[in-house]
């Protein structure tokens, strides 16, 4: 469920055509989204869940998976 | 040697669409863009009219996910831009792209992006500041992106002398073209200065007409009933290309650029010098440079801004270096119909200097009902005129006294 809603987040955010395919194996890179994307969609990811995230975690993240897994873990534990 | 430069394509994006077709037959037709601005609550404004470009969906035109990283200004200049490449019929995949520039004149920049930018960070606190914020408002963004679209890996440069920006920009890239740095050069100029801010700080100077309950009859340059200028938005683009670079590919040239003069008034940072030297020295500067005198020019497309300080500041210039062809000579202020586009403004008037000489019609400037004692020359009152054209001048002239005038010429005399 954190990565359908991450998932969202991004699709609207890049406006990605229905027809693209988002998977948690999905790399940020391979999808284009650039340091300065990474910023604003964790901006939108932090109001959706309520969180902070901090900035060091920032360059941890390689695709949306590691995003949601690092989400699940902070508001699950 | 320096090359001749020719002009080879024509873009904008204005309030009546986009390209220049619709925007010369709309000024042909003596259309106001005018009326009640729509896109803010202007209750509290003294002035509560512009020529605003209404439904603009830049995502149409190019992808969105680049269209959303731009502000306005940046998305207009874009969208002009595609259409002078695809005017100008040149095969960007032929180009040597080194070669290949941007020069673009801009007076304010990203300020919607500013201000939308601020309300979050009082709003949200500092953490929720777009990390496009930046990209976004500065003013060289619209030539990077425009370099950034279409792979012009030459010159890219922006030039912002406020009301003359664009007639600058066109300046510095027909001297580029002409020295030899580059074969093609996407130039002109784009402003979206349409929000609260700046309508308030135009507002505070005394600037801007506060004809609200007639809008279309607002913007009237030279007229006795003048009482300010109305704010414009959008983007013209010129393609400029040598000549020599223009013939290989059989290009279709409409004009050449023949000359352009600059100067300062060195007198006050928002008055012009009441001598209308600043004016005279650049006109003259660009009589000089395109190798002719007053008496070869067939028009003059005025800076004509309708506040009370610029018109008969302007008409004495002309005065002073036409002598008596002045009052032969028609003046024409596309502003009458397009509100003052600030730093797009001289760009959107070399479309029309082009347009006229192509067409051989000059459009009026409307709204002229009395005549201004200070102000009585031609200045092809209310009605299109049917004109062969071989020499146009177009003024242009900035806050900080910055003056610049651009001469162009018909490649048929």
């Amino acid at each position: 469920m954190y990565f359908e809603k991450i998932a969202d987040i991004v699709r609207h955010h890049l406006a990605l055509d229905e027809s693209i395919k988002i998977t948690p194996e999905s790399s940020l890179k391979e999808m284009k989204i650039d340091s300065l994307d990474v910023v604003e969609i964790i901006m939108k990811i932090e109001d959706a869940f309520e969180i902070e995230i901090p900035d060091e975690k920032l360059k941890e993240f390689q695709n949306l998976g590691d995003i949601a897994n690092y989400i699940k873990s902070v508001k699950e534990s | 040697m320096l090359k001749r430069v020719a002009v080879t394509g024509l873009g904008c994006v204005t309030p009546f669409g986009i390209g220049r077709c619709a925007f010369f037959e709309s000024l042909v037709a003596g259309k106001s863009a005018v009326s009640l601005i729509s896109s803010f609550d202007t209750s509290d404004f003294k002035t509560k009219i512009a020529a605003e470009i209404k439904n603009f969906d830049a995502s149409l035109y190019l992808p969105k996910n680049e269209t959303r990283k731009m502000d306005r200004f940046t998305q207009f200049a874009a969208v002009a831009a595609k259409d002078a490449l695809l005017d100008s019929k040149i095969d960007l995949e032929k180009l040597d792209k080194s070669r290949f520039g941007v020069v673009l004149g801009v007076g304010f920049g990203g300020i919607s992006t500013i201000l939308e930018q601020h309300k979050i960070l009082l709003e949200r606190g500092p953490r929720r500041v777009s990390p496009f914020g930046v990209p976004m408002c500065i003013p060289n963004m619209a030539a990077g992106n425009l370099s950034i679209l279409f792979g012009a890996r030459g010159v890219c440069e922006t030039v912002s002398t406020a009301c003359a920006s664009a007639s600058h920009a066109i300046a510095t890239a027909a001297r580029l073209i002409q020295r030899g740095n580059a074969d093609i050069i996407i130039c002109g100029g784009s402003e979206a200065p349409i929000n609260p801010l700046v309508l308030a700080a135009f507002s505070s100077m005394q600037a801007l007409s506060k004809r609200n309950d007639e809008p279309e009859k607002a913007s009237r340059p030279f007229d006795k009933n003048r009482d300010g200028f109305v704010l414009g938005e959008g983007s013209g683009i010129v393609i400029l290309e040598s000549f020599e670079h223009a013939l290989s590919r059989n290009a279709r040239i409409y004009a050449e650029i023949a000359g352009a003069g600059s100067s300062a008034d060195a007198y006050h940072i928002t008055s012009p010098d009441p001598d209308a030297k600043g004016a005279e020295s650049a006109m003259r500067a660009a009589l000089l440079d395109a190798g002719t005198d007053a008496s070869g020019v067939d028009l003059v497309v005025a800076h004509g801004t309708g506040t009370l300080a610029n018109d008969p500041i302007e008409t004495k210039a002309i005065k002073a270096v036409f002598g008596e062809k002045a009052y032969k000579t028609p003046v024409v202020s596309i502003k009458s119909m397009l509100g003052h586009t600030l730093g797009a403004a001289a760009a959107l008037e070399a479309v029309s200097a082009v347009s006229s000489i192509v067409y051989s019609i000059i459009p009026p400037t409307i709204n002229q009902e009395m005549q201004d004692s200070e102000c009585d020359l031609d200045y092809v009152p209310n009605v299109a005129r049917k004109a062969d054209l071989k020499y146009v001048m177009t003024d242009s002239f900035g806050f900080g006294g910055q003056n610049s005038v651009l001469i162009f010429k018909s490649v048929n005399s």
